[in-house]
C-alpha cells in the first residue's frame, strides 16, 4: 500500500474493486467502517459478485470479470471530460504537463513500435519529446528482454499550459475519449446509471478538502491486463490529487503474513532486495549496470533519489552478501549475480521444467498443483522433473503428485523430498503487512520430533553444496566459496544477526546504520535491503517496538514496530501539500512546511527542502513527479492502461479492433488450450477466496473445515433454472483444460449481465480453497478451481488469468 | 483437628463463601477462588503475529511451561491464542482464521520427519537428515553443474543456474526469505519466485 490499514480512517470515499474486504480482511476492513462512523464516508464496492463486502457498501454495481480496464479508462475519461480532477495538484504533482515524442501513436489498439512476429513492442516512441541535445530515440545498446528504462539524454519538453495536443494531459483526454459511459456499459456489463453514480461520488474526491481511497486486491491482478488495471486506479488517484494524502492512495491487500517483505527480499526473478534490479544481458561491469538500470532525472526539479544513489544501494548489497571478497578491484563480486535470458516467473519455471530444462524445484510453504494455471499442466511439470522439494510443516497436494488421483507412480521417476518446517509460532522474526508495517513476533513454542527452522535447512545444504565445490571444483563456484556467512552459528543463523544483516552497518567501526542516506558507493557500508536500513539500529529492534501512541490523531502510530522506509506511514507525502508547502487539507496533513523543516508524517522528501525550491514530490522518479504516461519500458503492453478482452471472453473488444491484449507471452502448447470464442464453454467464470479459509492449509484446521466444509460453485438463479439445476446439486464445471465437480449454490447474487448489443452473459464464481492432503480429502477426486484456469498471464509480469477465463456446467 | 469425608462435604455445602478460619482452619474462600481460575493466568504471554493475512494482526501467544512458570515436570504447552489489544491495527479482534490459530499451531497432522520418495516408489520411505541434505546437496550441484551458464550465445557474460529454481517465501520470516535470496542469487538462479507473482 501507499498508505497503510489504519490510515483508511482518514478517507471520504472508498472505491473497492476485485477485493472483498469484508470477507478477506475484516480485521484491517474495520478501519473503513471508522470513517463512515467518524466523517460519513461513502462506500463503493465493484465486483462480479456481491458479497460481504458488497452488503456493507453504499453502492454497487457488478462487473464482468476481466473488464476493469474498461471501467477505469471510464473513470479517468468521466474526470477529465467533467474537469473533476484537482487541477493544482495535477499541474504540480503529475506528468500532464510533459510532452511526448512525436513518433509516439496509438491507433486501433496499438501503440506506436509493435512487432506482429514477436509479440513484443518497441518502447522507443514511449517517451518524452527532448529539449536540446535529445529528441527522439537512442536506446543503450544494452540488449535482451531484461532491457531496464531508457535511458535517453536531454530534459523532458513541458508544456505548463496543458494545451499541446501532445503534452500527456491532451494525450490522455484523446485516448479516453472512447470510454463513454454507454461503452462501457456495453462491456462491464454494469447500468450507463450506476457507472454514472459511481463516477460522481469518486469524482467528488478531485478537491482539496476531500480524500478517496482506492482499495483492491488479487481481482485486479489476475488477469492479463492485471499491471494495466492497477495503473487505471494510479492514472485515476494522481488525477484526482488522492495519491501521497491521508485518507488517499492505491492500497494493495496482499494475501498472506509475510508476502510483501518477501516481494521487499526479492524472491522475485528481476528483482534484487529493495526492488533493485536483477543485471540485464549486455550489463557486463557495475559501471554498465549503473547505466542501465539507474533513472536519470529528466527533469531539473526531480530529486531522482533512486537513481542518483543507485550505486549505493547495489555495492552496500554486494558487500552484504560477498563481504570482504567484494572489493573495488571485482567490482564488488557485481559479475557473481546471475543474468536472467528472459522471464524466469513461476509460470516460466514450471515451463521450464515441463521442457525437462529444469531439473530441480521448491516448494516452500507454497504448492503448485493448488495455484496453478492449469493444474493439469502442473502436474505434468512436476513429473518432468529429476527432484522436488517441499519445505513446509505440512503435506501439500503438491509433496503427493506422484500417487495424485489417476497418476500412476511407476510413471514418476521424480525423487521428492519432504522437510517438516516450523510454522510462525515456534520461531522468531519480522512480518511485513500489506501497510509496509515490519512487526517482529517471537518464537511461543520449540519445534517437536525432528521439526527444524527453514534457515537451518539452508544452513545445511549451502555448508554441504561449499565443501563440494571445495573439495571437487564445478562451475563457477566463486558466488558460493565467496559467500558471506559469518554468523555466530553457520549451521543455524540467527534471525537477530540476520536481521542486522538487512539493516545495514559501517563496514569501518560496525555500528548498524540508521539511514540509507549513510550507504556508500565505495565498499565502506553493506546493507542486505536497503529500504530495511533503520529497522535495526544501534538502539536496537525497532520492529519489536510496542508504543501506541498516536500524538496527531491521524493515526501514524510512529512508536507501533517500524514501517518502510524510515518509519515513514504514508509514501509520496510531499503530494499532501500545495506548492508553498500546505496541506491541501489542514484538518488532514500528511506533512507540511513550518518554516524551515518539513512536519507530520516522516517526510518521503528532504526534511530541510523549501517549498521556494520547487523540487519534485515524486522523489524515486526520474520526472520528479507521479506518473500519468509511463514511458519506456516500465510496462510491456503501453504507456497508457488500455482495455482488451481477456483470453477467453464472450465478445468483440469494443473500444478498439485488437481483441486481446497484443504482448502477451504464449507458452508452449498453452494457446491450443484456451477456448478462441464462447461457443462451447458459454459462461464467465471467477476464483475467489472465503474467509474461513486461507488458500489450502485451512482444511487441516477442524474449526475452519466445520465452518466451511466442502468445495461449492456459485451460480446464477437464471442459469440455475435453464439448467434445472436446484440450490446442493452436484455440478461439474469444464473449460478447455479440465473440470472440477462440486456444490451448486443458487443465488442472486450473480446478477445476469448484458454485455455488447444486449447479450446476456452469466457468471459463476468457484472458491479456490479445496484439495488438500488431509483426512477427509485424501483418496477423493479433486476438487482444484485452478484445474480450470489458463496457462498464460499478465503481458509485464506474468501474473496468471485465474479470472475471467470461460467454462460451461452441467448437472451430475 | 480432624474431619471425616461426611462431615467435610457437609461444611462446604452448608457454608459456601462464608465460612472462614474456623471450620476447616484454613480460608475455603480463597481455594474456591484459585479452583476458578483462568487458565492463561499462569502462563507466560508471548507477542506474536498472525501467519495468514497481511493486515499483520498481533497475537497474544499463552504458554505454560516454559519461560518463567517452566519446571522439571512439564513442557511448553500453548494453551490459548487471542488477538492483541494493544495493536493499534487489529485493536484485540481476530477473523475466524486467526481466532482458531490454536490448530494450526498445535495439530496432529503435522509432518513431524523428514520424508523421501524414490523414483517410481508409491510410497514415503523415513529419511534422516543427513542423508536427506547429504543426497539433496549432490543433486543440486549436480544440476548447477550440468545447466550453468557463463556466457550467452552473445558472448554476453550471464553466469547463471538453469538447474534448479526456488519457489515459496510469503508464509515465512523476512530474515527466512532473505537469506534465500541471499544463497539462490549466489547459487546462480534466475528462477526465484513466491506468491507475489499468483
Amino acid at each position: 500500500m501507499t498508505n497503510h490499514w489504519v490510515d483508511w480512517k482518514n478517507s471520504d470515499v472508498f472505491l473497492v474493486i476485485g477485493a472483498n474486504p469484508a470477507e478477506n480482511h475484516p480485521c484491517g476492513w474495520k478501519w473503513a467502517h471508522v470513517a463512515r462512523d467518524t466523517r460519513n464516508a461513502k462506500i463503493i464496492h465493484v465486483d462480479p459478485r456481491f458479497t460481504r463486502t458488497s452488503a456493507v457498501a453504499d453502492v454497487w454495481s457488478p462487473i464482468r470479470a476481466g473488464t476493469d480496464t474498461a471501467f477505469f479508462g471510464g473513470l479517468i475519461n468521466h474526470v477529465l471530460s467533467n474537469g473533476l480532477y484537482h487541477d493544482e495538484y495535477v499541474r504540480l504533482h503529475t506528468n500532464a504537463s510533459f510532452v511526448v515524442s512525436d513518433d509516439y501513436e496509438f491507433n486501433d489498439g496499438l501503440f506506436s513500435g509493435y512487432d506482429e512476429e514477436l509479440r513484443e513492442y518497441d518502447p522507443a516512441s514511449w517517451d518524452y519529446a527532448r529539449e536540446a541535445g535529445g529528441g527522439g530515440s537512442d536506446p543503450t545498446g544494452v540488449g535482451g528482454e531484461t532491457v531496464p528504462p531508457l535511458k535517453v539524454a536531454g530534459t523532458a519538453r513541458r508544456d505548463d499550459t496543458l494545451q499541446d495536443p501532445n503534452c500527456v494531459f491532451q494525450l490522455m483526454k484523446a485516448h479516453y475519449a472512447r470510454y463513454t459511459p454507454e461503452v462501457v456499459a456495453q462491456i462491464t456489463g454494469m447500468t450507463e446509471e450506476k457507472f454514472l453514480e459511481i463516477a460522481d461520488l469518486i469524482g467528488s474526491t478531485g478537491t482539496a478538502d476531500r480524500v478517496g481511497n482506492v482499495v483492491y486486491a488479487v481481482g485486479i491482478t489476475h488477469h492479463t491486463m492485471g499491471t494495466q488495471m492497477i495503473r487505471g486506479a494510479a492514472v485515476l488517484q494522481l488525477l484526482l490529487g488522492n495519491v501521497g494524502r491521508p485518507g488517499g492512495g492505491v492500497n494493495a491487500e496482499r494475501g498472506h503474513a509475510n508476502i510483501q517483505g518477501n516481494t521487499d527480499n526479492a524472491q522475485a526473478w528481476a528483482n534484487l532486495p529493495g526492488y533493485l534490479a536483477i543485471p540485464p544481458l549486455g550489463a557486463e561491469t557495475l559501471d554498465d549496470y549503473i547505466d542501465a538500470v539507474a533513472l536519470e532525472a529528466v527533469d531539473p526539479k526531480a530529486v531522482n533519489y533512486f537513481g542518483a544513489n543507485y550505486r549505493s544501494f547495489m555495492v552496500s548489497l554486494l558487500k552484504a552478501w560477498f563481504g570482504d571478497t567484494a572489493t573495488p578491484g571485482n567490482d564488488f563480486g557485481y559479475a557473481w549475480i546471475p543474468k536472467p535470458d528472459k522471464d524466469w516467473s513461476w509460470m516460466t519455471i514450471h515451463d521450464e521444467a515441463l521442457q525437462g530444462r529444469l531439473h530441480g524445484l521448491f516448494n516452500s510453504g507454497m504448492t503448485t498443483v493448488n495455484i496453478g494455471p492449469d493444474s493439469n499442466r502442473m502436474y505434468d511439470s512436476l513429473a518432468a522433473l529429476r527432484w522436488f522439494v517441499v519445505m513446509d510443516p505440512l503435506q501439500t497436494a503438491s509433496s503427493e503428485f506422484w500417487r495424485a488421483p489417476g497418476v500412476d507412480p511407476s510413471e514418476v521417476q521424480t525423487e521428492v523430498f519432504f522437510f517438516p518446517t516450523t510454522h510462525w509460532i515456534e520461531k522468531s522474526g519480522s512480518f511485513t503487512n500489506s501497510g509496509r508495517w515490519v512487526q517482529w513476533k517471537h518464537a511461543a513454542l520449540p519445534p517437536h520430533d525432528e521439526i527444524v527452522n527453514d534457515n537451518w535447512i539452508l544452513a545445511q545444504l549451502f555448508l554441504r553444496i561449499r565443501d563440494l565445490y571445495e573439495q571437487e571444483g564445478g562451475a563457477f563456484p566463486e558466488p558460493i566459496l565467496n559467500l558471506s556467512w559469518n554468523y555466530t552459528d553457520p549451521e543455524d543463523p540467527d534471525l537477530d544477526e540476520i536481521a542486522k544483516e538487512i539493516n545495514g552497518s559501517n563496514l569501518a567501526d560496525g555500528t548498524q546504520l540508521a539511514t540509507f542516506a549513510d550507504l556508500a558507493d565505495d565498499g565502506s557500508t553493506a546493507a542486505g535491503n536497503w529500504i530495511y536500513t533503520g529497522s535495526y539500529t544501534e538502539e536496537g529492534n525497532l520492529m519489536d517496538r510496542r508504543g501506541t501512541a498516536d500524538p496527531t490523531g491521524m493515526g501514524y502510530f510512529h512508536d507501533w514496530t517500524w514501517s518502510w522506509p524510515l518509519n515513514r506511514r504514508v509514501l509520496y507525502n510531499r503530494a499532501s501539500a500545495d506548492a508553498d508547502g500546505n496541506a491541501w487539507d489542514p484538518e488532514r496533513p500528511g506533512i507540511t512546511w513550518n518554516g524551515s523543516l518539513w512536519v507530520g508524517d516522516v517526510p518521503d522528501f528532504a526534511p530541510d527542502s523549501p517549498p521556494s525550491d520547487a523540487m519534485g514530490a515524486f522523489i524515486m522518479t526520474g520526472e520528479g513527479v507521479g506518473r500519468l504516461f509511463a514511458p519506456g519500458v516500465l510496462l510491456k503492453d503501453g504507456p497508457l492502461p488500455e482495455h482488451y478482452e481477456p483470453t477467453e471472453s464472450p465478445i468483440e473488444n469494443l473500444v478498439s479492433g485488437t481483441r486481446r491484449d497484443p504482448a502477451t507471452y504464449l507458452y508452449e502448447g498453452a494457446e491450443a488450450t484456451f477456448a478462441s470464442d464462447d461457443t462451447e464453454f458459454p459462461y464467465v467464470a471467477t476464483t475467489y477466496r472465503v474467509t474461513e479459509h486461507e488458500h489450502f492449509v485451512t482444511q487441516y484446521v477442524p474449526y475452519l473445515v466445520e465452518a466451511m466444509p466442502d468445495m461449492f460453485v456459485e451460480l446464477p438463479v437464471e442459469l440455475a433454472n435453464d439448467k434445472g439445476i436446484a440450490n446442493g446439486d452436484e455440478v461439474t464445471v469444464r473449460s478447455k483444460r479440465g473440470e472440477v465437480t462440486a456444490l451448486a449454490i443458487v443465488t442472486k447474487r450473480m446478477r445476469p449481465l448484458k454485455v455488447g448489443n444486449g447479450k446476456v452473459v452469466y457468471q459463476l464464481g468457484i472458491p479456490v480453497h479445496w484439495h488438500a492432503i488431509a483426512g477427509a480429502e485424501k483418496g477423493k477426486p479433486q476438487k482444484m478451481a485452478n484445474l480450470l484456469s489458463p496457462y498464460i498471464g499478465d503481458a509485464t509480469v506474468r501474473t496468471p488469468e485465474f479470472k475471467g477465463f470461460l467454462v460451461n456446467l452441467e448437472k451430475v | 483437628m480432624t474431619i471425616n469425608r461426611r462431615d467435610f462435604f457437609k461444611l462446604s455445602a452448608a457454608s459456601g463463601a462464608a465460612v472462614g478460619l474456623g471450620a476447616f482452619g484454613f480460608d475455603l474462600q480463597v481455594a474456591h477462588a484459585q479452583a476458578q481460575g483462568l487458565k492463561i493466568e499462569r502462563a507466560t504471554e508471548v507477542r506474536s503475529v498472525c501467519p495468514y493475512c497481511a493486515v499483520g494482526c498481533s497475537m497474544i501467544a499463552y504458554v505454560t511451561g516454559h519461560g518463567e512458570t517452566e519446571s522439571f515436570n512439564t513442557s511448553p504447552t500453548l494453551v490459548h491464542i487471542e488477538g492483541d489489544p494493544d495493536s493499534p491495527i487489529n485493536g484485540g479482534s481476530l477473523c475466524p482464521k486467526g481466532a482458531s490459530a490454536m490448530q494450526l499451531a498445535v495439530n496432529s497432522e503435522r509432518a513431524t520427519h523428514p520424508m523421501y520418495r524414490a523414483p517410481g516408489s508409491d510410497e514415503w520411505q523415513r529419511i534422516g537428515w543427513d542423508d536427506a541434505l547429504d543426497r539433496l546437496a549432490r543433486l543440486m550441484k549436480d544440476a548447477r553443474d550440468e545447466r550453468f551458464v557463463e556466457t550467452d550465445a552473445d558472448g554476453n557474460t550471464v553466469n547463471r543456474n538453469d538447474g534448479f529454481a526456488w519457489t515459496g517465501g510469503a508464509t515465512i520470516t523476512n530474515e527466512e526469505g532473505y537469506l534465500t535470496t541471499k544463497l539462490f542469487r549466489a547459487f546462480g538462479c534466475g528462477g526465484l519466485e513466491q506468491q507475489a507473482r499468483v
